[in-house]
């Protein structure tokens, strides 16, 4: 046991007490964190910077509203809905279509108008955000992902998340839904992490239920070696989080679209440990890296540098 | 830089706490454990009416010397009432009485008893006369002959009692005729006592129903428990009637004798009354005090033992709860089992304290269970959120009734100790675990519902242990050092166990 604690240790392993006490606790300042605990703040704050994200279609912010649903939804064929608070991907229905009164979930599951009612419902109660406050419906574009992820993801929208710490970002993977995961990018249900090498963007090898695999499980293709397209786009809207929200430590979730490129989903203040094992690496000898030499990197461009020449894999 | 501080913080709060502690041992020799067999212990009796602006009095039987104790203390409160005490051979009573008091009404008695040795009282008595029957016409007859069936096969008296008391404790099935004329369908202990007393007047044997209290360490209110004393070979002997055994235990303490109630009032209503009953540790304290040649320093007065009783029966309780709040710090952070909502499981072990861990576990299991049975069938009618979880708290006070009422038919008297039951906690519980269920999957719901079970299974195991009960209670600076270690939980950056099974992967070889 304590062998398995060293060891995991000198591998530089970050531990959920060590990265809050050290790293959330001394970089996140409290007051910060409604800047992106509420997706429509992080949302208006992105576009004022001029960052892209998923267009806004309507809010629902009270239990009243819920009947002008269906007129809301009109124009639209497709399109998603999230709380504003929601946390892991919890409380997110994926419409991707419409038969005559009811809606075609992302499963090509079918659901009633008085239903998706009542999730909004359950959404506007805080069911789904944390601590149970009162939340704001999100409708909004449906992500149409890029081709490359085609063959190696199953039904929902693989999102590429960057771990930046003071501006730099330290690490990064893409999780790819699979059949067990439901369509959903989530590592606890079963999709699978694979981590991206941040000098080139090409992924490395995946994790699936803490097994490593080469492989999508569902579409046997290949998970490695795949290029990420937009990479350094993506690296730079990441970096840039930094400045948005001041946050010092934090996961920047984004999703490649096919029309219109990178696009942030959300940033996260306690991001999750799970990088490390689709990396296969630790994150704390390169959060302690640019904890030295981040006084050194001025500019946009020298933390950029920085990441891509210091956080490169060497076995690709 | 702010971690010195932390250091420091530390260090103070455990000299603090271990130097207070040293000092009450090592100097004025408080006691480190707790006396098994206290000799003295504290009654405290809280009465309380409603007086409706007339003359008002409250009599209150009390307890005197008897030959195994003796009544060393004890004090009145009275509020403005006037006290008399009464005394005849049999009892001892307080009579408080006020020309006009209107409205809320309390009144205290305390007083501090002491065991002493049992010596086997003189025989000489003069037995005192067997009181006449009130018993006429058909209970009469049913007495007499339910008298002769047992006469006949008893050969003295101590046979005979035993014999009686063997009929009387037949459950109701297995009675005659005679038996159940005489006790009714529902025979309280205290109504037995007083058909027994009246048969035993038939056979001019003098007796007479004694009620007390058992000395020891009540989880609940304590409850008078009655007994039968027969006068034979020139003294009382006692009878314990639910057992039939003719000796009593111990700590029986005789509090009254007869088939009057232990108080009455007239001039008020809703009359009511607390008894608390706890050992005297005081006196150990004191006595250690007297005989270290230290002036005992001024702030102990103001310890805990100079509350009233009931509130000391509480601190005893609370005391314990920052144990429990420690022990589920290194669970969730050190250990990292998860659980629903961060405190939840130190108000489940609380309330195990009601029910006794395996029936907590049983209860708290099959509660959860239905509840979330319920909770998924609400589903389908698409409440919104608290309508739906007012929903399922009134399905919990229902099941928590449906439970209690079914294990009392079985004769499982644990069942009706549930009433502090934490129903709220119950019910946010189950929508936890219903919304985990769904978004995580069973597995997870499941997984997240017996860690909590397991940290309120070890948190209650940990705040009951008497003696560490003792500790905190005679030594509360040692919450302190239970602050100190949770300080410097609080900067534990290592990793969770749990974690290292998660994190295994990244401890191989990678290549």
């Amino acid at each position: 046991m304590f062998a398995l604690a060293n060891t995991l240790k000198k591998r530089g392993v970050l531990g959920l007490n060590q990265r809050n006490a050290e790293y959330t606790l001394w970089h996140n300042p409290r007051r910060l964190y409604p800047l992106v605990d509420d997706k429509l703040t992080t949302k208006r704050l992105a576009e004022h910077a001029g960052l892209a994200v998923p267009q806004l279609y309507g809010t629902i912010e009270i239990q009243r509203q819920v009947r002008t649903l269906p007129e809301l939804l009109q124009p639209y064929e497709d399109f998603v809905i999230k709380p504003a608070q929601g946390s892991g991907g919890d409380g997110i229905v994926v419409i991707t279509g419409r038969r005559k009164t009811r809606y075609r979930k992302v499963s090509g599951q079918l659901i009633s108008q008085e239903a998706l009612d009542h999730h909004v419902d359950n959404i506007l109660s805080g069911l789904y955000s944390l601590g149970g406050h009162p939340d704001k419906a999100l409708i909004e574009y449906r992500v149409k992902f890029d081709p490359i992820f085609e063959s190696i993801s199953f039904q929902g929208v693989p999102d590429v998340r960057i771990i930046v710490f003071l501006g730099v970002p330290v690490m990064a993977m893409v999780r790819l839904p699979t059949k067990m995961s439901d369509g959903k990018a989530n590592l606890h249900q079963g999709a699978i992490g694979v981590g991206i090498d941040l000098a080139t963007g090409k992924t490395l090898r995946g994790v699936w239920n803490n097994e490593i695999v080469i492989e999508h499980p569902d579409t046997e293709h290949p998970v490695q070696g795949v290029q990420i397209p937009w990479w350094d786009l993506l690296l730079n809207i990441a970096a840039r989080s930094y400045e948005l929200t001041g946050l010092g430590y934090q996961g920047v979730d984004m999703v490649l679209d096919r029309d219109q490129g990178p696009l942030i989903l959300e940033l996260n203040a306690r991001p999750g440990l799970n990088i490390q094992i689709a990396n296969q690496a630790g994150l704390e000898p390169r959060l302690k890296l640019v904890e030295q030499c981040h006084s050194e990197l001025s500019g946009l461009e020298a933390r950029l540098a920085f990441a891509k020449e210091r956080f490169q894999c060497p076995s690709t | 830089m702010s971690k010195r501080h932390l250091y420091v913080l530390v260090t103070m709060l455990c000299a603090l706490s271990l130097g207070a502690f040293a000092y009450k041992t090592l100097v004025l020799k408080f006691p480190l454990v707790a006396e098994t067999q206290a000799s003295l212990w504290d009654i405290e009796v809280h009465i309380s009416f409603h007086a409706k602006n007339k003359p008002v009095k409250v009599s209150l039987f009390l307890p005197k010397n008897t030959r195994r104790y003796a009544i060393v203390d004890e004090n009145f409160i009275s509020h403005g009432f006037g006290l008399s005490t009464l005394k005849d051979d049999q009892n001892r009573q307080a009579v408080w009485s006020k020309r006009r008091a209107k409205g809320k009404q309390s009144l205290y008695y305390r007083g501090t008893v002491h065991r002493i040795e049992v010596t086997e009282p003189p025989a000489d008595k003069s037995a005192p006369r067997s009181k006449t029957s009130t018993f006429t016409g058909v209970k009469l007859e049913a007495a007499k002959a339910l008298l002769s069936e047992i006469l006949d096969r008893s050969a003295d008296t101590s046979s005979l009692v035993a014999e009686l008391t063997s009929r009387l404790r037949q459950p109701n099935s297995n009675r005659d005729q005679n038996l159940l004329l005489l006790l009714g369908k529902k025979s309280t202990t205290e109504k037995t006592l007083y058909v027994a007393t009246e048969i035993l007047a038939l056979a001019k044997i003098p007796a007479r129903i004694v009620h007390g209290v058992r000395l020891q360490n009540h989880s609940g209110q304590p409850q008078f428990v009655h007994w039968l004393q027969v006068f034979d070979e020139g003294l009382w002997k006692s009878h314990d009637p639910e057992t039939g055994n003719p000796k009593l235990p111990d700590d029986y303490f005789t509090w009254w004798r007869g088939a009057e109630p232990v108080m009455e009032l007239t001039g008020g209503s809703g009359l009511n009354m607390t008894i608390s009953i706890a050992p005297n540790q005081e006196e150990a304290i004191e006595a250690a005090m007297l005989q270290s040649q230290f002036a005992a320093p001024k702030f102990l007065e103001f310890s805990l033992f100079a509350l009233p009783l009931d509130k000391q029966a509480v601190y005893r309780v609370l005391l314990m709860i920052p144990l429990g709040a420690f022990l589920l710090l290194i669970l969730r952070n050190v250990i990292g089992i998860k659980t629903f909502g961060t405190f939840m499981p130190i108000l489940i072990a609380l309330a195990f304290r009601e029910t006794q861990l395996l029936w907590g576990i049983i209860l708290f299991s099959l509660v959860v269970a239905l509840g979330l049975s319920m909770r998924f069938y609400l589903e389908h009618l698409k409440l919104l959120l608290v309508p739906r979880l007012a929903a399922i708290l009134i399905i919990v006070v229902l099941l928590m009734a449906v439970l209690s009422i079914v294990s009392h038919k079985l004769g499982l008297e644990r069942g009706l100790s549930v009433a502090l039951f934490p129903m709220v906690i119950l019910t946010m519980t189950i929508e936890r675990m219903c919304i985990v269920w769904e978004e995580r999957g069973a597995q997870e719901s499941i997984q997240q519902g017996l860690g909590s079970l397991t940290v309120a299974v070890l948190t209650y195991v940990a705040m009951t242990l008497p003696h560490v009960e003792h500790l905190l209670f005679v030594f509360p600076e040692l919450l302190l050092l239970l602050l100190a270690g949770t300080l410097l939980l609080g900067r534990y950056s290592g990793f969770r166990l749990l974690e290292l099974r998660r994190f295994k992967a990244l401890a191989q070889d990678s290549g």
